[in-house]
C-alpha cells in the first residue's frame, strides 16, 4: 500500500479513498484540490449516512410517538452526544445546533450582546477576524451603543498580546477572536487571550470554523465561554454546525428565534421556554445535516485529531518550502504557530488570473479576499491565492501547485 | 487551453495599460468596483459634446479587467454616446452569448474566450458598467453586483 512521502505511517492513500470526489478529472488534468479551509470534501460515510436517513429513517424529530421519528430523533441526539466527546464539554446541553459558525456568532451576539451589552460597552475582536465574526458585533454596535475595539498584529499575521492587554478594561464585556484565521492559518493562543479577557471580566467567544477539523480542541481547557463550529469544515455536510456555550451563560440569555421545539407551554397570555439545549433551536432543524454530521465527527476521530494534525504540520512545512523556491512570489501569513494555509501573492500577476490557470490544470484554490478584507487592507494587497491543504492532500499535488505557478509565470511574465 | 482566454493581445494590454492615468480635464467620471475580488476602477471620459473625445482609466485589477478597461478606452475615442452605449450591449453579448463574432467590435474580439469563463465576464465587464455610469452621469459607485 502506498504511503506519503513526507509522513510515512500516514497512509494518506488509503484515507483518499474515502473520498470519491477527489477521484475526478478537470479539464483534462486529476482534481488537485487544495480549497478545504472554504469547505472540506467529504467522505463515503458522512454521505451514506445522510443517504441512509433520508432512503431509512426520515422522519421528524422530538415529536411523534411512532418508530421513524423515534430512530431520527435518536440519531440527530447522537451527533450531540458525539460533539460532546469532540468539544469536550461538561454535558450535551451546552451544545446547540446551528446552520454554523456565522449563526453561531449572530445567536451569540444577538441574545447575549442584545441583554448584555449596553451603551458605552466595549466589545474587542482582532484585526484578523472572518467578516462573520465582525459584522455580527458591528450590528450589536449600532443597537446598543456599544465600541468596537482591534487587536493589531504583527508582520507575520500574529496577534499582539501586550497591545491586546492594553484595550482590556472594566468596560469590556466581549472578547471574540478567531482560533485560527482563514486568510493567514495564524494559530491563535486562545487560552491565554480567554484567561486574560476573564481576568478583566469579560466573556469570550471563538470562532472555531478554521480550527476545529485541524486541531484538537477542548473547551473546558481552553474556558471560553462561547465556542463555535462549521460542520461542513469538518467533513460534514453544509447548513449545519454546533455552537458551545457556558450553561449559565446560554440560562441567562433570551431566546434567539421563537417556534415550535423551543417551547413547554404556550398559551396566549404567556410562553415558557424549553430547557438547554432546546430553547435555542426553534422549528425543526437541519436533521440530515446533523446526523451527517455525526458521521463526519466519528470519520476524523478514527483518524485520529493528533495525527491529523501532525501530517497537515508536514504537508505545511513542505508547501512553504515549495512555494519559497518561486522567484516572485510571497507568503502572506508567517505565523509561527500555523495550520496549513498557504496564502501568497505574485509580483504583478493578479488572483484571479493566478486561479483561472491554476483551474485549467485541474487545481482548485480560492482566490479574492477570503471574507478578511481588512486583513488584505493590513497586508497592503487586495486580494490573495490561498490554497488550504487537508488531510486528504498529498506532497505530489503541492508539487502540481508549483507547476501550475510555473505555468503562471509563464503567461504572465 | 487557457491560452484562448490570455491571448497576446490581452496579456499585452495589461502588461501595458493604454490610456492608464488620471485626467484632470475630465467631463465624466465614474468608479467602478468587483465586490468579489475587491478591484476598483476609475474612469475619466472627456465629452466634446455628444462625442468622446478621451478616455483613460486608473484601478489596480487582474489581467482581464485591466486590458478590458484599456481596450475599452481605446475603442471609445471618436464614437458619439448613443455608438458608445450601443457597443457595450454588443460587447456583454460577446461575452455572455453564442451569437457569432461580428466586425464591428473591432479589436474586442479578442475577449470572446471570456465566454467560457463565467466567473471572469465580470472582470471583462467592471470597465463597461462604469462607462455606462459614466454616461449617465451618476455619481455613486457603480458595482459588478447589479
Amino acid at each position: 500500500m502506498p504511503t506519503s512521502v513526507i509522513a510515512p505511517a500516514f497512509d494518506v492513500e488509503k484515507i483518499r479513498e474515502d473520498f470519491p470526489v477527489l477521484k475526478q478529472h478537470i479539464h483534462g488534468k486529476p482534481l488537485v484540490y487544495l480549497d478545504s479551509a472554504a469547505t472540506a470534501q467529504k467522505p463515503v460515510s458522512v454521505v451514506d449516512a445522510i443517504r441512509h436517513f433520508h432512503e431509512v429513517d426520515c422522519a421528524n424529530i422530538h415529536r411523534g410517538v411512532h418508530e421513524l421519528s423515534q430512530r431520527s430523533t435518536a440519531a440527530y441526539e447522537e451527533t450531540r452526544a458525539k460533539a460532546k466527546q469532540f468539544l469536550n464539554s461538561k454535558t450535551v446541553n451546552e451544545l446547540i445546533f446551528v446552520r454554523g459558525t456565522t449563526e453561531g456568532i449572530n445567536l451569540v451576539a444577538t441574545s447575549w450582546g442584545g441583554k448584555f451589552v449596553k451603551e458605552g460597552d466595549e466589545l474587542v475582536i482582532s484585526a484578523m477576524e472572518h467578516h462573520s465574526n465582525i459584522v455580527p458585533w458591528q450590528l450589536l454596535c449600532e443597537r446598543n451603543g456599544a465600541v468596537l475595539r482591534v487587536i493589531p498584529m504583527n508582520d507575520r499575521g500574529e496577534l499582539i498580546l501586550e497591545e491586546y492587554e492594553k484595550l482590556l478594561n472594566p468596560r469590556t464585556r466581549m472578547v471574540a477572536v478567531t482560533h485560527v484565521s482563514n486568510a493567514l492559518g495564524t494559530v491563535n493562543p486562545v487560552k491565554e487571550i480567554v484567561a486574560m479577557a476573564h481576568k478583566a471580566g469579560a466573556v469570550t467567544l471563538i470562532d472555531g470554523a478554521q480550527a476545529a477539523p485541524h486541531i484538537r480542541v477542548d473547551v473546558q481547557d481552553l474556558d471560553a465561554d462561547f465556542y463555535t463550529l462549521s460542520g461542513h469544515k469538518v467533513v460534514g455536510p453544509t447548513g449545519i454546525g454546533i455552537l458551545y456555550g457556558k450553561s449559565a451563560l446560554l440560562n441567562a440569555m433570551p431566546p434567539y428565534q421563537g417556534g415550535g421545539d423551543m417551547i413547554k407551554v404556550v398559551t396566549f397570555a404567556k410562553t415558557t421556554y424549553a430547557d438547554l439545549p432546546y430553547k435555542f433551536e426553534a422549528g425543526t432543524p437541519n436533521i440530515a445535516g446533523g446526523i451527517g454530521l455525526g458521521a463526519a465527527f466519528d470519520y476524523v476521530n478514527a483518524i485520529g485529531l493528533d495525527k491529523i494534525a501532525a501530517y497537515e504540520h508536514e504537508l505545511l512545512l513542505y508547501g512553504t518550502e515549495a512555494l519559497s523556491r518561486i522567484p516572485g512570489l510571497r507568503i502572506i501569513g508567517t505565523a509561527r504557530e500555523k495550520a496549513a494555509v498557504l496564502s501568497f501573492v505574485m509580483e504583478g500577476i493578479h488572483p484571479h488570473d493566478i486561479g483561472t490557470v491554476l483551474d485549467r490544470q485541474g487545481i482548485a484554490v480560492r482566490t479574492g479576499h477570503h471574507c478578511a478584507q481588512p486583513v488584505m487592507d493590513w497586508f497592503k494587497v487586495t486580494a490573495t491565492t490561498r490554497a488550504s491543504l487537508a488531510f486528504y492532500n498529498t506532497a505530489a499535488e503541492i508539487d502540481a501547485l508549483a507547476a501550475g505557478l510555473a505555468k503562471v509565470k509563464e503567461i504572465f511574465s | 487551453m487557457v491560452d484562448d482566454l490570455y491571448q497576446d493581445l490581452i496579456l499585452d494590454h495589461s502588461k501595458h495599460p493604454r490610456n492608464c492615468h488620471a485626467m484632470d480635464d475630465a467631463t465624466r467620471r465614474a468608479e467602478g468596483y468587483n465586490p468579489l475580488c475587491g478591484d476598483k476602477l476609475k474612469l475619466y471620459v472627456k465629452m466634446d459634446g455628444d462625442v468622446v473625445k478621451d478616455a483613460s482609466f486608473v484601478g489596480s485589477g487582474c489581467a482581464i479587467s485591466t486590458a478590458s478597461a484599456s481596450l475599452m478606452t481605446e475603442s471609445l475615442k471618436g464614437k458619439t454616446r448613443e455608438e458608445a452605449l450601443k457597443l457595450l450591449d454588443k460587447f456583454h453579448d460577446l461575452l455572455t452569448t453564442d451569437t457569432p463574432v461580428t466586425k464591428d467590435l473591432g479589436k474586442l474580439v479578442v475577449f470572446c474566450g471570456v465566454r467560457d469563463y463565467p466567473a471572469r465576464v465580470k472582470c471583462a465587464t467592471l470597465a463597461w458598467h462604469t462607462l455606462k455610469s459614466a454616461l449617465d452621469g451618476a455619481t455613486d459607485t457603480v458595482t459588478t453586483e447589479e
